[in-house]
């Protein structure tokens, strides 16, 4: 049966809405996208264009410049794991940091940011990248094997001697600060819906 | 375990491409993956195959890290075994769902097939005879008919798509954000439900509209949506503050940032409370003012004192009316109202005056309730246990610090903290010896006897400066002294208090930097119980002494006013003697410390202090509403010019706090001591009031009656003469309101719910123990298996 015609225009609207918010809350971003590079960028991003930024022009915006986890952060969002972002991974990368963003989603690219040989567990050398980046290296060796094992000791609760996905998020769980207020980065000015 | 469920294994074709495209939720296709693997022991593992295996594990769009090296790096530490040849046992631990959740995309999709299909499932339980009791329960619901571990891509973002359109719309918009995949594979996601939604065949072109009106329509119902939206991206940055707050945040982090939020809170309370006594009191005492006109002209002091010509002023309780405003009755008596006039609708001033301020306190509780309430879900989490290093390590960061300076301290500062962690495990496993404990006891007792020592002789020695002001006062009205003295001594006694309250802080972190505690949260919370305790003895102190000299007041004809302008008065001194602590504590401070020491190190920004200065000054204005309708207005005056000059100093003067802060902890607290000392004292106080004191005789609304709560039997008495119908109004207040029975019942009612959550969360953190206990024995069963999967390999190796 053909759908009323309140229906269709219903559907209408809603299919020309869904790609027009798209490209809504989008034009800011597109600005700091395309600053960062004028000369390859082009204006329009309706086309889709085959274009990818590397690493080392986004780690100097000044959203991430200080950030020590810069380059994990831009790894985690980018396709092609080495760090290029297409415009498409840029969106998702400041719409996953913004306030809007579920928490789930959150701890998920939270555990990819610190899994540093993306093999979805968070083992001891992960953790003791981690915690250079955070201390810059002031702690001592000895400081900092203690402290792995005091986290995996804590946090592991299959006793296969790493996190996994499950022990991290249970673990974040108990510092609800963490993803509701600490995981977020000073946001582009713009909502994003998706 | 009765019966086996009806699973029929297949035994698949395409090996590769479908092992690496497991559903973590998966278990039968776990099952194939077994099956599978004893049907190939007679083929033997390869070189080559290896390769292959690594070739399609870099070709695939999805992420799969060569899974050699990190089946490598499990085995080695755990096992201390190779094998090197195994590639079956390294494709299967590859595929393993722990390792592919978040990473293949089909895994990710399958994933949210099956908690899509679960959400369904949970509206609508099915009966009892389709199911197969099996011990896996997993495999109850599972709907082995559309099994997605077996589909491509394709097939799978389509089954992912019907599952989505049989949801509602809300819960399908948040599983779609919640999606962890790229912006490229959403959008195909978003085209196959459309393509879903409306088949092939019927979908409308977007330029052949049913008419011209229905494009218009559509049109302008799309341009509205827009600016809807636009609206909504605006929102957050319309909100009081934001930029400033932003910034606050980048520099100093989430902790400091608690204390301005509080800050903001407490001003859309006293906003709140201001907006209504406005509309319902003050905006009409003002529009018919009483008969007696004021006598004193506006000189400058009353800003600081509230006397003088403030007294007879809308500020205080004295100058409310305590008639009908505008009643038609006694229109009689003003001849110059013309005929034409429009009707004139009463208004009872002493009942509107009552039920507002009842209202804005009923509002402010239940407005404290819900925020205590939302702040202790989301902090205190149910089996929430030690597990401090591990959430130091990995929820430190504050992902908003973004200045050079700042993440440089935010760096010192973890690595401190986790040295702390460390000492403090350290210490906790070689405790100190007897000695030591004896001499660190001996000065917990002793800082604690002088703290309480320091508060009661502080309250003592208020006691005696109300004696000594009163009797002061008393000589001055003899005499007749001249206005200015007068009043000056009006301000000795807030002078006193703020100046000891002050005092007193600096001095209890003085101990605290004395006691030297092991944690610095411990620390916190010590500091604030000393302040809290100072501050709220001497307010009771004070209490008592409003209550029980009224009389004294008698020179301005109403006690109610004397009270009011005496907690104004101690509002604007708490106010000046923050500043003055603002610009010695912390300005000064940091020139003396650059310019003379030469020292880089800046004050810090005190959090506790400052929190409890603010519930201090929010429990005076609940204090006064009462008398001085008017105060929220000052409290509100006085919270905006604080912000913009506690963010000056922070930006100009002070470093970030060294000590380690949970923002939502703290804030938990100080909205738990928002509601507990503060509202819950002043809320006491004013009900003692209108229940039992009697008012003045000849002032204000409530003048003649025996308390202020009988102007409300008036009220009903009147109603009842008025319509004899309306006798529930009488029934309620006298067998609700004034019955002890009911007030008991209900507090029977809370406490029993009160019971009844503790009990609930008790049987949750059993749960959780016992779940990580089964977790704790799937990992046991997990490495067994593996194991004896080596061992296998092994045997068959050695035999061929």
């Amino acid at each position: 049966t053909r759908p009323s015609r309140g229906q269709r225009s219903q559907e209408h609207l809603d299919n020309v809405l869904r790609h027009s918010v798209w490209f809504l809350g989008v034009p800011l971003l597109h600005g700091r996208y395309h600053e960062m590079a004028p000369n390859v960028v082009p204006m329009d991003y309706t086309k889709d264009p085959d274009v990818k930024l590397p690493m080392q022009l986004i780690i100097n915006m000044p959203e991430l410049k200080e950030n020590p986890f810069k380059e994990r952060i831009v790894e985690s969002f980018s396709e092609d794991g080495e760090g290029s972002l297409s415009f498409n991974d840029f969106v998702d990368m400041f719409s996953v940091l913004s306030e809007m963003a579920p928490r789930e989603l959150k701890a998920i690219y939270a555990f990819k940011i610190y899994d540093f040989n993306t093999d979805n567990f968070i083992c001891k050398a992960d953790l003791e990248k981690t915690l250079n980046k955070l201390t810059r290296e002031e702690l001592t060796a000895e400081e900092i094997t203690l402290v792995c094992e005091k986290v995996i000791e804590e946090a592991d609760m299959d006793g296969d001697g790493k996190l996994g996905f499950a022990d991290f998020e249970n673990m974040i769980s108990k510092a609800p600060d963490f993803l509701r207020s600490v995981f977020h980065q000073i946001s582009v000015g713009c909502v994003i819906f998706i | 375990m009765s019966q086996l469920p009806p699973i029929t294994l297949h035994i698949s074709e395409d090996t590769g491409s479908d092992n690496q495209e497991l559903s973590p939720d998966n278990e039968g296709a776990m099952h194939t993956s077994f099956r599978e693997l004893i049907q190939e022991q007679s083929i033997l593992a390869e070189a080559s195959t290896e390769l292959e295996l690594q070739e399609r594990g870099r070709g695939h769009p999805a992420h799969l890290a060569p899974p050699d090296t990190s089946a490598f790096a499990w085995l080695e530490p755990g096992q201390g075994e190779q094998h090197p040849g195994d590639s079956t046992t390294l494709r299967i631990l590859a595929s393993m769902p722990s390792r592919t959740i978040g990473r293949s995309r089909g895994a990710i999709i399958s994933q949210y097939y099956n908690r899509t299909a679960r959400l369904r499932r949970r509206r609508s339980r099915p009966s009892l005879q389709q199911l197969s009791r099996t011990a896996r329960p997993s495999l109850r619901q599972y709907d082995l008919e559309s099994d997605p571990a077996r589909a491509t891509l394709q097939d799978k973002r389509s089954l992912l798509a019907k599952e989505l359109l049989s949801l509602s719309p809300s819960q399908r918009s948040h599983m779609l954000l919640s999606l962890p995949l790229c912006l490229a594979e959403k959008r195909a996601l978003w085209r196959e439900l459309d393509e879903q939604r409306s088949p092939l065949g019927l979908r409308p072109h977007p330029t052949a509209a049913p008419s011209p009106c229905g494009w218009c329509k559509d049109y302008i119902t799309l341009g509205c949506r827009h600016l809807w939206y636009r609206l909504l991206a605006l929102l957050p940055a319309a909100q009081p503050w934001h930029y400033a707050l932003k910034q606050i945040s980048g520099r100093f982090g989430s902790s400091v940032l608690s204390y301005f939020l509080f800050l903001k809170t407490l001003l859309m309370f006293n906003v709140f409370s201001l907006l209504i006594l406005l509309v319902f009191v003050v905006a009409l005492q003002a529009a018919y003012p009483p008969a007696k006109a004021n006598q004193q002209p506006f000189a400058g002091f009353e800003l600081l004192t509230g006397a003088g010509y403030f007294t007879h002023s809308l500020l205080y309780y004295g100058y409310y009316s305590n008639i009908t405003l505008n009643d038609p009755s006694a229109s009689s008596l003003s001849g110059s109202v013309a005929h034409s006039a429009p009707p004139r609708l009463p208004y009872n001033m002493p009942l509107a005056y009552l039920f507002t301020v009842g209202v804005s306190f009923f509002a402010t509780c239940i407005l404290l309730v819900y925020s205590m309430y939302r702040s202790f879900g989301e902090s205190y989490r149910v089996g929430s246990s030690a597990g401090d290093l591990a959430i130091k390590v990995f929820c430190a960061w504050d992902f908003k610090v973004v200045q050079r300076r700042s993440v440089k301290l935010q760096c010192e500062n973890i690595c401190t903290q986790l040295k702390e962690l460390l000492a403090e495990r350290r210490s906790r496993s070689c405790p100190l010896s007897l000695c030591q404990r004896l001499g660190r006891v001996a000065v917990l007792l002793l800082a604690w006897v002088l703290s309480l020592g320091t508060v009661l002789g502080c309250v003592v020695a208020v006691h005696y400066l109300l004696e000594h002001m009163h009797v002061v006062q008393q000589e001055h009205r003899a005499l007749a002294g001249s206005t200015w003295q007068r009043e000056g001594i009006l301000l000795v006694l807030p002078l006193t208090v703020s100046l000891l309250n002050t005092l007193m802080s600096h001095l209890y972190n003085l101990l605290a930097i004395c006691e030297r505690q092991d944690s610095p949260a411990v620390e916190v919370y010590v500091a604030i119980c000393r302040n809290l305790l100072l501050k709220m003895l001497v307010l009771g102190l004070l209490c008592y002494h409003w209550l029980s000299r009224r009389v004294v007041c008698s020179d301005e004809e109403c006690w109610e006013t004397c009270v009011g302008q005496d907690l104004y008065r101690f509002m604007v001194m708490d106010f000046v003697f923050t500043l003055l602590d603002t610009i010695f504590g912390e300005l000064v401070f940091r020139l003396i410390s650059e310019k003379r020491l030469k020292r880089k190190q800046r004050p810090e920004f005190d959090i506790a202090r400052n929190v409890l200065e603010l519930i201090y000054g929010q429990t005076l204005t609940w204090l006064g509403v009462l008398f001085a309708p008017l105060l929220p207005a000052v409290q509100v005056l006085k919270l905006l010019l604080l912000f913009y000059i506690k963010k000056t100093s922070l930006m100009q003067n002070c470093q970030a706090p060294s000590k380690p802060w949970q923002a939502s902890r703290m804030s938990t607290v100080f909205i738990t001591l928002l509601c507990f000392p503060s509202f819950l004292g002043a809320a006491v106080f004013i009900s003692y009031i209108i229940w039992s004191v009697k008012p003045s005789e000849t002032c204000g609304p409530f003048q003649g009656l025996e308390t202020i709560y009988k102007s409300v039997n008036v009220w009903a008495k009147l109603m009842e003469k008025s319509s004899p119908n309306i006798t529930w109004l009488t029934w309620i207040q006298q067998y609700l309101v004034e019955n002890t029975f009911f007030l008991f019942f209900v507090s029977g009612v809370l406490l029993a719910m009160t019971y009844c959550h503790i009990q609930v969360v008790k049987g949750q953190r059993r749960i959780i123990c016992l779940l990580k206990e089964q977790i704790a024995n799937e990992g046991e069963d997990k490495i067994f298996l593996i194991e004896k999967l080596h061992c296998i390999y092994q045997q068959k190796e050695e035999r061929a």
